[in-house]
């Protein structure tokens, strides 16, 4: 049963993401949207952290949230897939299950 | 009325919330009273004045070019604090070159942003007489 996590608090505000990453198992996705998106970014205190669960779970992010906050894609963590809101509808229907860490 | 020290404490990023947008329409009108103003950027507050920001992707809409018209209303204090730029991934060339005309000065354009240790922005913080948290 693999699970879609959507997280929309940002890494370094609040501990849902956090949360998110120690409850995912693996062979399940993530997806960050809204404030979420700035997790996406690599070089920060909470990159490596999110490579980790990189090792057996799909990361997403919501292109256009990234580009609202001024984070362009190239400062991505390798490996986060872009994804637009038909992405995001995809990624609920490929999955079983769907879990909102808000 | 006698001049205060007002500072608008901004810790939130743009969008996800209305924080941001918020704090903004408030310290435009501040400024038509002619006080003391000054901005902090801490935390996740610094993501407000990213420049090359987009929301076409959000359908929202996208109010970063406010802020470069702060310097107009004689809003010229605006102080970013390192460690959350640096928590962030992110550096001064990250930021908008937000500036101001100096009257004094033959109108010289000079810049806003002064890029503060968290040790320099407890000092700012605590020097004012009135705060806004937003």
């Amino acid at each position: 049963m693999a699970m879609l996590h959507i997280v929309n608090k940002s890494p370094f505000e609040r501990v849902a993401f956090k949360s998110c990453l120690d409850h995912a198992l693996a062979g399940d996705s993530i997806l960050m949207i809204e404030d979420a998106a700035v997790g996406a970014t690599d070089g920060t205190i909470f990159s490596e952290e999110l490579k980790a669960a990189m090792a057996d779970k799909s990361v997403y992010v919501l292109g256009g949230d990234l580009a609202a906050r001024g984070v362009s894609e190239d400062r991505m963590i390798d490996g986060i897939k872009v994804v637009d809101y038909a992405g995001f509808v995809n990624l609920t229907v490929e999955n079983d299950t769907t879990q909102s860490w808000v | 009325m006698a001049t205060k020290k007002f500072m608008y404490v901004n810790r939130k990023a743009p969008y996800g919330t209305v924080y941001a947008l918020e704090a903004l329409e408030v310290v435009l009108i501040a400024a038509a009273f002619e006080q003391d103003i000054s901005l902090a950027f801490i935390d996740d507050g610094v993501y407000q004045i990213t420049k090359e920001q987009s929301t076409d992707g959000i359908g929202m809409k996208n109010f970063s070019a406010t802020y470069k018209a702060l310097g107009d209303y004689d809003i010229n204090k605006i102080y970013v604090e390192k460690e959350s730029l640096d928590d962030r991934g992110l550096t001064a060339d990250d930021l908008m070159p937000l500036v101001w005309e100096d009257e004094d000065d033959d109108w010289a354009e000079k810049p806003s942003i002064k890029i503060v240790s968290r040790e320099e922005m407890a000092a700012v913080l605590a020097a004012q007489d009135v705060h806004y948290s937003f």
